[in-house]
Formats: C-alpha cells, structure tokens, sequence
C-alpha cells in the first residue's frame, strides 16, 4: 500500500511533482502513466526517500520508506536509472545488498536462476545489454521478497523478447499477491499490463480510475466525414448536439453522434457526402487527447509567468 | 518456481543493523577490481620503496659526505614508502564513495539503507580497518628490511630508539586518517574527479603555497595545516614550528572527524 498525499517536489524553480494525492492498492497491477518528464520517475524517488518532498508526504505500508526496519521486505524497486556498480559482478552486486537485511546467499543463487542470469552472473555488470541489466534490477527488488514491487519504464528500451519476459513477470508477481506499481509513457503497454491507472501530465493528477474506464472516458466515438458542403452539415448535426471540428485535410469530425446518426442527418438536410466513416481513437491517441488539456493549460500558465 | 515459492525459507525476516551494512560495505569494498589493485599497489610501495632505497643508500654510503653521513636520517628511507601509500589510499577512500555517485549504485545502496548515515560509518570504518591491517604490517617490515640493510654501516636506527616505534606505528595510523579524512571528503563532493583533486589540493598543493605568506605567518599557520599536523607522528625530530606528534595527530584527526561530520550532514539532508 502506497499513500501519497498532496505530495510536491521542486528542483530549483521548476515543479516537478505537483500537489499529487493517490492510494496504490495491494492484490492489482497500478499502472503510472504520464508523458516522459512528467514526474513519474520523481515521484519513485520520493517514495523510496531518496528526494524529499518539498511538501506533503507519502507513505508505504502505512510509515514513510525511511523509518522501516528493513525497508528491502516492504518495497523492491527497479529505477529507470541505471543502479549498479559497473565494475562488480551481479553476483556480488546482489550479495552486498541482500547482506544489509541478513538476507541469504541462497536467496541471491534462486533469484539469479529465477531471472535467468545464471550464466553471466560472475560478469561485471558493466557489461550487460540492456535487458540483462534489467533482469539484475528485477532480482535486486525481489531480494527481500517484498509485497510492494515498483517498477519505472521497466520495458524501455528492451527488445521483443525482454518486454514478453518483464510482462510475465509482472503478471506472475500480481497473482502472488504482490502490490505492482509500475510506469510507463505507453497507454498500450498499460492496457496489457495494467488493472487500474494512475495518470499524471506536469507533475499533476489527471486520472485514478481503472483501465477499462479510462479508455471508455477517453475513446469518444468520433465520426469523420467530407462532403462538398462541409458549412451545411455542421449547422444539421449541431442542431443534434454533435460538436464539429475541421481537419487539416478537409475533413470534418464530429463527435457525439453514431455514424447512422451523422448519415441521416445528412440525409435530411440533403446533403452530399463524399465519405463517412466511424474512427476509434487508438489507446495513444486518446491518452495524448487527455493529457493534452493538462499539458496546454500547464505551458499558458508558463507563457503568462514568462510575460 | 515462483518467486514467492522459494522465498520464505532462504529470505530470512531481519532488519537492517549497523554489523549488517559493514558486511554488505566489507563485500562491496572487495568486489572491484580497482579496489583490489590499489590496496596491492600501496602495500608493495610501502615495503618495497624502503628496501630499493636503503639499498641505494648502502650501496652509495662509501661516497658520502661526513656531513651527510651525520645528518641522515634512517628513519627517512623506511618510511618513503608510506608516503607514496597515501596516494593509493586517497584516492580510493575518495572512491569508495564517489564511484557509487557515478555509477548510480547510491541509489541502490541508499534505497537498501535509506537512513543513510550507517552506510557512511561503514564505508568510512572497513576502509578504516583494511588500511591499518595492511598498512601497519608494511610500515614495520618496511622498518625492519630498512634497517638491517643499513646496519652494515651503523647507519640504522633500533626498535627500542626513542620515537622510533612511535614514528613507524604513527605512519600505519597517519594513513588511516587518510583513509577516513577521503571517504569524507568524497561524500562531500560526490564526484571522483573533484574528490580527487580536493585531496590533492589539501595535501600536495596547498603546503607549498604557505611560502608565499610571510615568515611569521607561514610559521604560524603551516603546522596546523592537515598533512603538517599529520606528518608530526611520523616525524623523529621537531622543530620549533612543528606541532608535538601526539597533539599533530590530534589535529590530523580533528580534520578528520570535521570531515566526516560535515559529510554526514550533506548525506543526510541531500537528495540522492
């Protein structure tokens, strides 16, 4: 259980978390989506303690990170930045951290099976590819065999076969029971792994709500049609409550309506149609739709403080 | 196997405690290379330089002068190595904790250890440990081979000398200062380059630059400097501007104790 609570952080004169409050629940995959430098990966910091907050306070399993006895068996956290000593091996790079929570060598030797990391685990991990790194980070959080396991952009960056085997990894740590907390700038990777979604834009709350939510709040229906009359149609289905926007390409969108709607209205109005045609906004295009409020309203009131 | 399955035996239940994070510190500290072949290095000057020296000595004593022959000091050659050493073991001690900045292992470390402060103590204290252990048998073989060497020419100094076991144990305790003063100082700075060059600036730098002050002031003020204060143990004789070598050293590790102070305040307030 993660409690943030009117949580802020600034670096010098730029906010980057800003007044976030959130519960991450045990038992569900919480996904934390945001744009990149929206402030996910400060947010990890402060919760894990490494940044402190300018002001507000979040807490894990009820205490601040800090204050735990052994913290490693509450929270196992994978940073997006690398954090491994490039000169040691991960062998000894998991033995050094498991020794600060008395936790066994025989743990160490299961974790590197379970990862995979059985036949590079006396290479320095300086020299690991990019998925190997991450396969030592995810054994680094599952040390203490923690109920919370916080993961930022843990597929960045990986190929096809890292991302299938981080996915199976999340999906198994979620049925045994564990609180995931994991980030992404991705909707789609969301929508596989996720359950419910955190969603931040500029260091702000956008949304809290399940995924299955979000994308029926955010993929309004939108129907896209041309015709050689575009003024004609806009007045007929405006009258029926759709509002209309304008494409670059001459199109008109309308939304608020079913297709058969828009077609009969047009009809009725006898207007010429050249094209009509339902349009599903994809999970990145309604993520971007939502965001983007957030990431216009945050850049006037920039623009206003720069005047 | 999940990872649950095989956890709950082999995972254990207990917290994080000051002997826990010195092992997890003792591990860390051996496991790179770099470390290993620093320590290897300072220990082979230590006890190697002093034995090249005093045999050149030996070799060339036919040729010197009455004067020189009076005036030399055989304390000097059994300890030149200890002062190549600290080299070895600043620079490390400025690593210890700078590479963990570069590398982004603090965030590990602090993220296993997020009170902090344990993790500075241990560093601080097994590099502390490793130093002595290593340093203190050098210095005394170093002494020893030195001086049998120059025995033939009556030209060595005994155990039983007055100061002399003080000086050669003070240089094995001069190196462990070192050893604590450049964890501090790498806390503090955070970055090996400039951890580096700070320590070298304290200890190579600024001693000379006191001889643009005037006599009187450069008198005054050059004793306490940290590498003075520190060298007053390892000295057998001193002059009216030198520190005694006890209170010297008390000085040397005050300089020390402030450096560590200060680094546990950063560290603590700092973000990660």
């Amino acid at each position: 259980m993660i409690e943030a609570r009117a949580l802020t952080k600034d670096y010098g004169d730029k906010r980057a978390v800003d007044g976030l409050s959130f519960d991450v629940r045990p038992g569900v995959v919480t996904g934390f989506l945001g744009p990149n430098g929206s402030g996910k990966s400060t947010t990890m910091r402060l919760i894990l303690g490494l940044d402190r907050p300018t002001s507000g306070h979040v807490t894990v399993n009820g205490k601040p990170y800090r204050e735990h006895r052994a913290p490693l068996r509450e929270v196992g956290a994978l940073l997006e930045a690398r954090s491994t000593h490039t000169g040691r091996s991960a062998r000894n790079h998991l033995r050094a951290l498991a020794q600060t929570h008395g936790i066994s060598n025989t743990r160490v030797e299961e974790l590197i099976e379970l990862v995979g990391l059985n036949d590079v685990q006396k290479q320095r991990a300086g020299k690991f590819s990019l998925g190997m790194g991450q396969r030592l980070g995810i054994a680094t959080a599952l040390l203490g065999d923690p109920s919370t396991v916080m993961l930022d952009e843990p597929v960045n960056g990986l190929d096809p076969e890292g991302i299938q085997w981080i996915r199976t990894m999340l999906r198994r740590l979620a049925s045994e029971g564990r609180t995931v907390f994991v980030s992404s700038h991705l909707m789609s990777e969301m929508a596989l792994t996720a359950d419910h979604l955190i969603v931040i834009g500029r260091g702000r709350l956008i949304a809290d709500t399940s995924v299955a939510d979000f994308v029926a709040r955010a993929s309004k229906d939108i129907v896209r049609v041309r015709t050689p009359t575009p003024e004609k149609l806009a007045a007929a289905v405006e009258r029926l409550g759709a509002t209309v926007g304008h494409t670059d390409d001459g199109y008109l969108e309308v939304s608020g309506l079913k297709v058969e709607a828009v077609g009969e209205a047009a009809a009725a109005a006898s207007v010429v149609l050249h094209e009509l045609a339902p349009h599903q906004a994809s999970l990145e295009e309604a993520f971007m739709d939502i965001t983007r409020g957030e990431l216009e309203f945050g850049h006037a009131e920039t623009a206003e403080a720069a005047a | 196997m999940t990872a649950a399955t095989l956890s709950r035996a082999t995972v254990g239940d207990g917290g994080v405690t000051q002997a826990r994070v010195v092992r997890s510190e003792w591990t860390k500290l051996w496991s790179v290379r770099a470390t290993r072949w620093s320590l290897l290095v300072a220990t082979v000057l230590t006890i190697g330089f002093p034995i090249l020296a005093s045999s050149i000595i030996s070799s060339h004593w036919g040729s010197r002068s009455p004067h020189d022959r009076l005036h030399f000091n055989p304390l000097d050659p059994a300890l030149i190595g200890s002062q190549i050493a600290q080299l070895a073991i600043g620079v490390l001690g400025v690593l210890v904790i700078s590479s963990e900045y570069s590398t982004g292992m603090i965030r590990a470390t602090l993220t296993a250890v997020p009170k902090r402060l344990p993790v500075l103590w241990a560093k601080a204290g097994v590099f502390a440990v490793v130093t002595f252990a290593l340093m203190l048998p050098s210095v005394l073989i170093a002494f020893f081979s030195s001086q049998s060497i120059l025995s033939r020419h009556h030209a060595s100094y005994s155990w039983s000398h007055p100061g002399v076991a003080r000086a050669v144990i003070g240089a094995a305790l001069y190196l462990v200062v070192i050893a604590v003063l450049t964890v501090g100082i790498g806390t503090i700075v955070r970055n090996t380059a400039g951890g580096i060059a700070a320590f070298a600036a304290i200890f190579f730098v600024l001693p000379p630059l006191m001889d643009v002050l005037p006599t009187s002031w450069n008198n005054a003020i050059s004793q306490y400097l940290p590498s003075n204060a520190g060298r007053s143990v390892i000295a057998l004789t001193h002059s009216a501007h030198n520190l005694r070598p006890w209170p010297g050293f008390a000085v040397f590790v005050a300089y020390a104790v402030a450096a560590l102070v200060a680094a546990a305040i950063v560290l603590r307030t700092r973000d990660a």
